[in-house]
């Protein structure tokens, strides 16, 4: 029953991602609005899956491989969507799109079964912590595809060869602030998941730090957006500079989130 | 009836021929009025603009046309018969429509997708109207080369790029920062195209303007005409750290900002994205500081390349729109086809026999028991009724008259002949 949903979300998600690309191509207000539906549509489709597991585990559906990876795809495009309310870039779904799509298809890959949940899991802590860890990735997530945008139009107007997306990627600096803003965003939810994860681990394990691969990783991926920002604010780093940082943030984010899978090292396995 | 445009536009005469065929202020008027009194011309339309001048007209027979108009072109302007033959270009009939939705469409302008030329076109269509010099074909064919040309303005991307390098200039800005009306600007030094790119700037809408010239007392003249804040020359890079697009003309031999210079400026504004523009020649600021982080340095000859590179472009969407000028040209000979007579003369009977044939029906249906003979009375009758109804207006068609598409058009009308078709 829960296969159902999952795949719908999947099959809409696919479809919304060849539109996508096709606008890079060639776009129009009936392409995007098309996109919009479907993405929409599969967004809403994959709540429910969402909900449903929710409903059938008895905690937040995060626990496993398949899960979190879904999970956090949904993150994204739920930011996804508070953007383009907001700020209305053009051209950010086929840069954010195609991330989604690849994340939802290895979800789909991963084995689903709800196994009960380790002992030290079961805590009202699991759903705080992974939400807002979930929450701030994905927000880093799209940093990472503004950055990308930001890279792409800055290197049409420095090498001045205004051909290509030039004309309807946004300007430099409505890409520079929505970057920063995301990280803005993305970086207290960061903290909060990692005061709570600690929090979580002197209840359960008696200490706040353990040295955890992912615990460490985090803490690197902490540091790096809060040089982001320190160094905007300070040395005024903005531009290409802080589109590459939020890109390497994520980067690390992804190591992490990976890595961990495959090494299987630490608690935060699943 | 024909469609006949004679003319010469930038490609095939000098500016120096075009000047003495031009059509300019109290001539227009007087040209269309005389040049529609010609007895080969039946309807007339004078496009006179700086690039090109061409009379469209309706005209019966197109080579007593083309000398009729070459005549008249040597006498009202003065100039050379024989200059004429060879220095015109004549079309008609499906090359007239086809030159003239061109033009419209601005595929035949000096600079592809131009947007004035419409504008032109339907001043002189207003003119004709107003003048009452056209009829039926011209109004329809320049309504129609209106909506093809704004058909291929919508449809492809001819318009869209911009072609000169003060447009260039701001198209730039507006991808490099989100809202101009929050941006200062700088005009450094002075000078026609500097002067030109920083109205074009400033129509844009810039929060601030600030004028710097080695001479202060021209700064603060250039200052008063766009009502900005004089800088003095010394002081210039102090404010520059306040400028968000800067525009340099200064005619100074060497590099008046060097990319040390330029570094301090940039950590002084917090690294926050500027846009230079150097159009002196010698340039004036050193080309190594579009190396800097957030600094966009464009020369003259950068922009020139902007401009070209949106010229390529334009040409490609040109096949485009020659596409759609070929699609509409079929409708409009399609529609041209139906002022032809004999159309006309063979619908009116067809329309005719269709209504012989239902009222018969008809009155067969509800009397019954009718002989043969009555029967062919009544269809004989019926037949008689509509020949002679439909006799005076076919041979008023078959006749040869002058406004024969008037009286076409008219025909049709009242027989509600397009009505049904379309």
């Amino acid at each position: 029953m829960d296969v159902l949903p999952f795949e719908l979300a999947l099959t809409f998600y696919f479809a919304a991602t060849i539109v996508s690309i096709t606008e890079l191509f060639k776009e129009s207000k009936i392409t995007s609005r098309i996109m919009f539906s479907l993405a929409g549509i599969g967004f809403v489709i994959h709540t429910a899956s969402i909900i449903y597991r929710y409903i059938a585990a008895g905690h937040i559906p995060i626990t496993n491989a398949h899960e979190a990876t879904s999970f956090f795809s949904w993150c994204i495009v739920f930011i996804f969507f508070l953007l383009q309310f907001r700020y209305k870039v053009n051209l950010l779904s086929s840069f954010i799109m195609p991330v989604v799509f690849m994340l939802m298809l290895s979800s789909s890959m991963l084995p689903r079964e709800i196994k009960p949940l380790s002992p030290l899991l079961q805590s009202y802590w699991l759903g705080i912590h992974t939400v807002f860890a979930f929450m701030s990735n994905a927000a880093f997530a799209l940093a990472f595809g503004i950055g990308l945008m930001y890279l792409v139009q800055e290197r049409h107007v420095k090498s001045k060869r205004l051909g290509g997306l030039f004309e309807r990627l946004p300007s430099l600096q409505t890409l520079d602030e929505i970057n920063y803003r995301l990280i803005t965003w993305g970086f207290p939810l960061l903290t909060l998941a990692i005061i709570s994860g600690a929090l979580w681990a002197q209840s359960t394990l008696g200490s706040y730090w353990n040295r955890d691969p992912r615990e460490t990783l985090s803490l690197i991926t902490w540091l790096i957006y809060a040089l982001i920002l320190h160094a905007r604010l300070i040395a005024g780093w903005r531009g290409r500079r802080a589109a590459l940082m939020s890109m390497l943030g994520f980067l690390i984010i992804l190591i992490a989130f990976f890595g961990i899978k495959f090494l299987k090292i630490g608690y935060h396995v699943f | 009836m024909k469609v006949f445009v004679a003319g010469l536009n930038h490609k095939i005469a000098d500016v120096d021929v075009r000047e003495k065929l031009a059509f300019n202020g109290p001539k227009l008027e007087e040209g269309l009025k005389r040049f529609r009194e010609l007895p080969e011309v039946h309807e007339a339309i004078i496009l006179s603009t700086c690039n090109r001048v061409e009379l469209y007209a309706n005209v019966k027979d197109n080579q007593r046309a083309a000398e009729a108009v070459k005549t008249f072109l040597s006498e009202f302007h003065n100039i050379n018969r024989s200059s004429l033959d060879a220095g015109l270009y004549i079309y008609d009939g499906v090359n007239a429509v086809r030159h003239i939705f061109r033009v419209a469409s601005s595929l035949d302008s000096m600079v592809v997708g131009e947007p004035q030329i419409l504008g032109q076109l339907k001043d002189a269509f207003e003119l004709a109207l107003s003048q009452k010099t056209t009829g039926i074909l011209l109004n329809k064919l320049m309504k129609k080369a209106i909506s093809v040309a704004k058909r291929v303005r919508t449809e492809t991307r001819i318009a869209e790029n911009a072609v000169s390098i003060s447009f260039a200039a701001v198209e730039l800005a507006k991808k490099i920062f989100t809202d101009l009306s929050k941006r200062v600007f700088m005009l450094l030094g002075a000078g026609e195209m500097a002067e030109l790119a920083a109205k074009h700037l400033i129509s844009s809408g810039v929060k601030e303007v600030l004028v710097s010239n080695r001479t202060y007392e021209r700064a603060c003249d250039i200052a008063k005409e766009f009502n900005g804040k004089p800088v003095r020359f010394d002081e210039f890079i102090d404010e520059m750290a306040r400028a968000d697009i800067v525009i340099c003309s200064t005619g100074a031999p060497n590099y008046i900002v060097t990319k040390g210079q330029m570094q301090k400026v940039m950590k002084e504004r917090k690294q926050r994205q500027v846009f230079l523009i150097d159009i002196s020649v010698p340039r004036n600021l050193d080309p190594e500081i579009n190396d800097l982080d957030n600094v966009y340095l464009y020369n003259v000859d950068d922009l020139q390349g902007v401009v070209d590179s949106n010229l390529f472009e334009r040409k490609k969407e040109a096949e485009k729109a020659e596409k759609i000028i070929d699609e509409e040209l079929e409708t409009f000979l399609r529609w041209q086809s139906t002022l032809d007579s004999v159309p006309t003369i063979i619908a009116i009977r067809e329309k005719a026999e269709e209504i012989k044939r239902e009222e018969l029906d008809k009155l067969f249906h509800k009397i019954t028991g009718m002989g043969e003979k009555e029967r062919e009375a009544i269809e004989y009758m019926a037949a008689a009724l509509i020949n002679k109804m439909i006799h005076p207006p076919t041979a008023a068609l078959k006749e040869d008259s002058e406004d024969k598409d008037v009286l076409v058009a008219t025909i049709r009308k009242l027989y509600g002949i397009d009505g049904k078709k379309e």
